[in-house]
């Protein structure tokens, strides 16, 4: 038996997998999309769904879109103090503080923001007691301000551990070469660092904005009425209305906005496993 | 003089409070979790519980509760999910990282896509097929599917895993008369185990925390703590589910403390791409 057919047959369980659970759902939810009750071929689902639930797909694009700006600027603050900080201390306290929302489920995360952002929960109790607001300006956050602080809380340590790390394997001598020049700090982080790890960041967000869009849990405990996420819209269709095809559309709809993003991450993760395989 | 050291102690002050606010951003959601969870009576305005207590512990824990049931359920469906995806997922990652591919860079873009699309359309249409093979709220229709989710990464991490043992060692065996079984058993497998202990730990975890798939899978009758925790939450009851989410934390927690002694920065570096 050659390499190849050995490694052919290692390999094909796990290609079945993705196959059946995956292309083949894929595929069906295409087919869904596109077939009327007939079983002929229409549009009539995606006119329903730009009908009924235009102004929820404007808001999932931007809540996410608005995320992930917000992730890159937290992830690029935190990796880059860690990468040209000089207090040690600070450095050791920022490193073991922002990873721990890193393993925490979304679902929980939802469950913990729908306390600490309601109007009796901590943040506005802790933003009263410290006389930043007034007592009776203070308002829940459980609209889209809170799907946005659930969201940037649980993924910018993701982005942020990967920046990081991908700033620590850079070669020092350009940042110390900057350094003695008398290059500030924040010239160094914009002017040569951030320039060396742009891949990274790109597919750190990337993953969070496709991870984002497929979210459930969060919209549907902080903000389910609308205007909110295109995944609770899809949730309703199927478990009030029984109605797939709808779903399907809407699905692929978000699919479309997230294929732009998956195209650039594909492209980046198969060129980098080439140059891993070399 | 005075001026260098003025500027100094602003810097210590600014560091500080920077430190002080993340922690709080960081913590602050945790610590009214926390005091949800222990909390018996809490009325608006109380700025903390009016009554601290344990009664809905025993609540949830009560036969009534289910949270002993979920927790079961979730652990068995979790432990099956890892079984079944190692069993695909170390022949799989061996062959990418040691053997040579026909198709390769094909092969890799079909491992890497099921993480470059939204999740959501796959599992509404596993649902609607598995409705059909009745397998709709059972566990073995759950375990696929959170098996599905979790076999991408499991082969990322254990194909690092096997690319990172030396081939030198496994030449060195080859030579001394070893077969490619006895090799592979006495020599790749031992120096791969973190790493594919590691990829174990991650489905464990995934599959634990998993909510979109059971949710369309699942119902009515598979309940994982996740489930069980969002419908104490959207029934209005925060002790039940603050405490079910307490209870689907500390895993997590855990393992975030000590995963860099079972993976080390290369191979992290290549979960979630």
């Amino acid at each position: 038996m050659n390499q190849r057919t050995a490694g052919l047959l290692l390999i094909t369980p796990a290609l079945l997998v993705i196959a059946v659970f995956f292309i083949v759902p894929l595929g069906l939810s295409v087919q869904g999309a596109f077939t009327g009750k007939d079983g002929r071929f229409t549009l009539a689902h995606f006119e329903k769904s730009f009908e009924l639930y235009t102004s929820d797909m404007v808001f999932t694009v931007a809540i996410v879109a608005l995320s992930c700006a917000l992730i890159a600027v937290v992830a690029i603050a935190i990796a880059g103090y860690l990468t040209l900080g000089e207090h040690e201390r600070t450095k050791a306290a920022l490193r073991w503080l922002y990873r721990w929302p890193l393993f925490i489920p979304f679902v929980v995360t939802g469950q913990i923001m729908r306390t600490f952002l309601a109007k009796n929960g901590m943040l506005n109790h802790v933003l009263v007691g410290g006389g930043l607001i007034e007592p009776l300006a203070a308002q829940s956050l459980l609209d889209w301000r809170g799907i946005l602080v659930a969201f940037v809380w649980k993924q910018a340590p993701f982005v942020t551990l990967l920046l990081a790390g991908a700033m620590a394997s850079l070669d020092a001598t350009h940042v110390e070469a900057a350094r003695n020049l008398g290059a500030p700090r924040w010239r160094v982080l914009f002017g040569i660092v951030l320039p060396q790890v742009r891949g990274t960041l790109l597919v750190g967000l990337v993953l969070s904005f496709v991870t984002m869009l497929s979210v459930l849990s969060v919209p549907l405990m902080i903000n389910p009425n609308s205007p909110t996420m295109v995944t609770v819209d899809v949730a309703y269709r199927i478990s009030t209305h029984g109605d797939y095809a709808v779903a399907n559309a809407l699905c692929l709809i978000s699919l479309l906005f997230a294929s732009l993003g998956a195209w650039i991450y594909l492209r980046h993760a198969v060129q980098r496993a080439e140059e891993n395989a070399r | 003089m005075n001026g260098a050291l003025a500027s100094r102690a602003a810097a210590l002050v600014a560091r500080a409070l920077a430190i002080a606010l993340l922690a709080f951003l960081i913590f602050g959601p945790l610590a009214n979790l926390l005091l949800w969870a222990f909390a018996e009576r809490w009325y608006f305005p109380g700025k903390i519980p009016q009554e601290f207590g344990l009664a809905f512990w025993g609540r949830v824990f009560s036969p009534r509760g289910g949270a002993v049931q979920s927790l079961v359920t979730s652990v068995w469906i979790a432990v099956l999910t890892v079984a079944f995806c190692l069993a695909v997922a170390v022949p799989a990652g061996y062959a990418l990282a040691r053997l040579k591919l026909p198709a390769r860079a094909f092969i890799l873009l079909l491992f890497l896509l099921p993480q470059a699309i939204p999740n959501l359309p796959i599992y509404v249409n596993i649902a609607r097929m598995f409705y059909e093979l009745r397998l709709n709220g059972t566990v073995t229709g759950v375990v696929l599917v959170h098996a599905s989710h979790g076999l991408v990464l499991a082969v990322w991490i254990a194909s690092a895993a096997f690319a990172a043992v030396d081939p030198l060692l496994e030449e060195a065996a080859r030579n001394m008369g070893a077969g490619p079984l006895a090799c592979f058993r006495t020599v790749t497998l031992p120096l791969a185990a973190p790493g594919l202990i590691a990829s174990a730990i991650f489905v464990f975890l995934e599959s634990l925390d998993e909510f979109t798939g059971t949710y369309f899978v699942g119902v009515p009758d598979v309940t994982t703590l996740p489930l069980l925790m969002f419908n104490a939450s959207m029934g209005g009851n925060y002790q039940i589910a603050s405490i079910t989410a307490l209870l689907l934390l500390l895993p997590s927690i855990a393992f975030m403390l000590v995963v860099e002694r079972f993976l080390k920065a290369d191979v992290l570096a290549m979960v979630g791409r």
